[in-house]
C-alpha cells in the first residue's frame, strides 16, 4: 500500500504512535503489578524459610551470604526465632538480643524525624510492621520489647527507658536512643531560642516541627542543667535563657528583679 | 517411538539414591506445560518431573552433562534465530502479541522457579545464586518504579543495613579461645565501623553500633555482652576506634584519632581569642552536642586549664590566669 502524503497521514500517524505508546504502559503496568505479586510470593518464602531452617543456613557459610543478599534486596528480616518456652521463662536464647536489634533500628530510622524519643506504643507497632507479615512475627508484646531493652543495659545508660508519669500506659513510656552526649537537639532548642532568648513548648513545635514530648524533654534537661530558666505565671510556661541576655542590657546597669 | 523433551522445560535435576533393592535415578522437574509456546504439535503430558532409570552407570555422566545443557541454556540463544521465527510463527510472533506472550513467559518462568526453589533446602541452596538474583532484578524493577522497595523507613534501613555484609563474621566456634574470639571480634568491628563512625563526626553510641554490626552479620547474632567485651580489647589492641565512657555512663565508640587532647587544645585557642566561652559557643564552633560541651569544658574545668563565672546569666568560662601565668 502506498503512503499518503498529507496532514491526514501525518494524523494517523501520530495517532498510531499514541496507540502503541498506551500498549506500552498497559504492559509495563501489567508486568509491574505481577512482580509486586512475585516480590511479596518471595518475601513470605524467604520469612518461612528463615525461621524454620535458620541452623541449616548458618552452617553453610557461602548459602549464608547468598541468603542475607536476598534479604537485604528484598527488605527481609533474617533474625526470625520464635519466643519459646525457656527465653519465657529465663530470657535465655537469641530472642530478646534479635528484637533488641530490630528496636534499635527502628529508632534509629526513625530518629531524623524524632530526634531519638518515641513512645513504647509508636515504636511497638513500627516494629510489628518492619518485621514481617508471618505469624511469629506479630507476636510482640510491650513486655517483650522492654526486656530486650533491659539486655542493653550492657552497653550503657544511652539506650534508655524513659517513664513520664511512672504509669504503665504506653503512650507515657518513652525509648530514648540517642543520649544527650550525641543529641543535637539542645542545640537546636538553643538557636530556636537565641533571637528571643525565650521559648515555649508552643514555639518550638511550630518552628521545629517536633512533637510535644521531644520539646518538652529537652526544655526539661537544660532547665535541669541550668541553661534554662521557667517562668510559671506566663499563660503558657515560657523558658527563659540568660545567657542571651546580655545584649538587652548594658554591662553596668545590671539590675536584679525585684523579690517577688 | 520418539519422545522428545524441551530442555527449557527442566527446571531441576535431581539425583535419587537408590539401595540394595532399588537402582539410582535421576528426577527431572518440569514446568507447567504452556500451549502458547509448543514449537511442535502438543504431547499432553501432566506429571510435574520425570524419572530416568540407567542401566550402565551412565547415570552421573549423563547427570553431569544435562545440567551442563541446562546451564548454558544455549536453546534461548537459537530461539531468536531469524530462520526459526520464521518457521514457528506462532511461537515467536512479532509485533505486540509477541512481546505480550515472551512477557507473560518470563513472569510465569520467575514464578515456577520461586516455587520450586522454595520447596526445601536443598532445592534453595541450589537455586541460590538464580534466586539472589531474581530478588535483585526485582527489587531494581520495584524502585525504579516507586523510588524504594517499601515506604517503611525502618524496611528501607534494615535494607541498607543488610546490604553492608560481613562476609565471614568471627564465631566463638572458629578460634581456639575466649580471648582470642574477643580479640578478632574487636577487629571485625572495628574495621566493620570505621567508615560509619567517620561519616557520623567521629563517636557513635553503643546501641547504634551494635545494632549495625549485628544486622551485618546477619543470622550470626552477637550478645550484647559479647559485643562490649569485644569494645573493651579496642584500646589494647590500638585499633583505629576505641570504646569510651563520658562522665554520665553513656559508653560510646569513638575514633582514635578524634582524641580529647586534640579538642581541648582547639577549645584553650578558642578561649584566648574570645576571652570567654560557653557550652553553647563550643557546641557551635566546633558541631558537637551541648551536653558534649559542657563535659569537655568541666574536664578542663577540673584540670586548672579554666575557670568558670556562674551568675544570673548563665555559666561562663574563662582562662585560668594562675595556671596560664606560673
Amino acid at each position: 500500500m502506498r503512503k499518503r502524503p498529507g496532514i491526514g497521514a501525518i494524523h494517523k500517524q501520530r495517532v498510531e504512535q499514541e496507540r502503541f505508546r498506551g500498549k506500552a504502559t498497559e504492559l509495563q503496568d501489567n508486568v509491574f503489578e505481577q512482580m509486586t505479586n512475585q516480590m511479596e510470593k518471595f518475601r513470605t518464602n524467604l520469612e518461612t524459610f528463615a525461621s524454620k531452617h535458620r541452623n541449616e543456613i548458618k552452617k553453610n557459610p557461602a548459602f549464608r551470604k547468598q541468603f542475607q543478599d536476598m534479604c537485604a534486596s528484598i527488605g527481609v528480616d533474617p533474625l526470625a526465632s520464635s519466643k519459646g518456652f525457656w527465653s519465657e521463662l529465663l530470657g535465655v536464647g537469641d530472642f530478646y538480643y534479635e528484637i533488641a536489634v530490630q528496636v534499635i533500628e527502628v529508632c534509629l530510622a526513625t530518629s531524623p524525624r524524632n530526634g531519638g524519643l518515641i513512645t513504647l506504643g509508636e515504636l511497638r507497632q513500627r516494629l510489628i510492621k518492619a518485621r514481617g507479615k508471618a505469624q511469629h512475627h506479630q507476636e510482640i508484646s510491650n513486655d517483650d520489647i522492654i526486656r530486650a531493652i533491659k539486655k542493653l543495659k550492657v552497653l550503657g545508660p544511652g539506650f534508655s527507658i524513659v517513664s513520664l508519669k511512672g504509669t504503665q500506659d504506653t503512650s507515657d513510656i518513652l525509648i530514648r536512643s540517642i543520649p544527650g552526649e550525641l543529641s543535637a537537639d539542645h542545640t537546636e532548642v538553643l538557636k530556636a531560642a537565641e533571637a528571643q532568648s525565650f521559648t515555649s513548648v508552643k514555639a518550638l513545635k511550630s518552628t521545629l516541627n517536633w512533637d510535644d514530648v521531644r520539646c518538652l524533654q529537652i526544655l526539661n534537661e537544660l532547665l535541669r542543667d541550668g541553661v534554662a530558666w521557667v517562668d510559671e505565671q506566663s499563660p503558657e510556661k515560657t523558658y527563659w535563657f540568660p545567657s542571651f541576655f546580655k545584649p538587652l542590657m548594658s554591662e553596668d546597669e545590671i539590675v536584679l528583679p525585684p523579690p517577688n | 517411538m520418539n519422545v522428545i523433551l524441551d530442555l527449557k522445560y527442566v527446571v531441576l535435576v535431581e539425583e535419587d539414591i537408590g539401595n540394595l533393592l532399588r537402582s539410582s535415578k535421576i528426577i527431572l522437574h518440569l514446568a507447567p506445560w504452556n500451549e502458547g509456546q509448543l514449537s511442535r504439535p502438543p504431547v499432553k503430558n501432566l506429571s510435574s518431573f520425570i524419572k530416568l532409570a540407567f542401566s550402565d552407570g551412565k547415570l552421573s555422566h549423563f547427570k553431569e552433562c544435562i545440567q551442563k545443557m541446562l546451564q548454558e541454556r544455549s536453546w534461548e540463544t537459537v530461539a531468536v534465530h531469524p530462520s526459526i521465527l520464521h518457521h514457528a510463527p506462532t511461537t515467536f510472533r512479532s509485533g505486540i502479541v509477541g512481546i505480550e506472550r515472551r512477557l507473560q513467559a518470563k513472569v510465569e518462568n520467575n514464578s515456577s522457579n520461586i516455587n520450586i526453589a522454595f520447596q526445601d533446602m536443598q532445592n534453595l541452596i541450589d537455586m541460590a545464586k538464580d534466586m539472589v538474583q531474581l530478588a535483585n532484578v526485582m527489587s531494581n524493577k520495584i524502585k525504579d518504579r516507586q523510588g524504594d522497595i517499601s515506604e517503611d523507613e525502618t524496611v528501607k534501613f534494615k535494607s541498607y543495613l543488610l546490604s553492608l555484609g560481613i562476609d565471614d563474621p568471627v564465631t566463638r566456634n572458629s578460634c581456639s579461645s575466649n580471648d582470642v574470639f574477643y580479640h578478632q571480634l574487636a577487629k571485625e568491628i572495628a574495621s566493620f565501623l570505621l567508615k560509619a563512625i567517620s561519616d557520623t563526626g567521629g563517636l557513635m553510641a553503643m546501641s547504634d553500633a551494635y545494632c549495625r554490626v549485628n544486622r551485618a552479620r546477619g543470622l550470626e547474632l552477637l550478645s550484647p555482652e559479647d559485643f562490649f567485651k569485644a569494645c573493651n580489647y579496642m584500646e589494647k589492641l590500638n585499633l583505629p576506634i576505641i570504646c569510651r565512657k563520658f562522665d554520665s555512663g553513656v559508653l560510646v565508640l569513638q575514633l582514635q584519632s578524634k582524641t580529647d587532647s586534640l579538642l581541648e587544645k582547639e577549645v584553650s585557642r578558642l578561649l584566648q581569642s574570645r576571652d570567654k566561652l560557653t557550652a553553647l559557643e563550643v557546641s557551635q564552633e566546633f558541631q558537637i552536642s551541648i551536653v558534649l560541651a559542657q563535659e569537655r569544658l568541666y574536664f578542663m574545668e577540673r584540670n586548672g586549664l579554666i575557670c568558670r563565672d556562674d551568675s544570673v546569666r548563665g555559666l561562663v568560662f574563662y582562662p585560668n590566669f594562675f595556671s596560664s601565668s606560673a
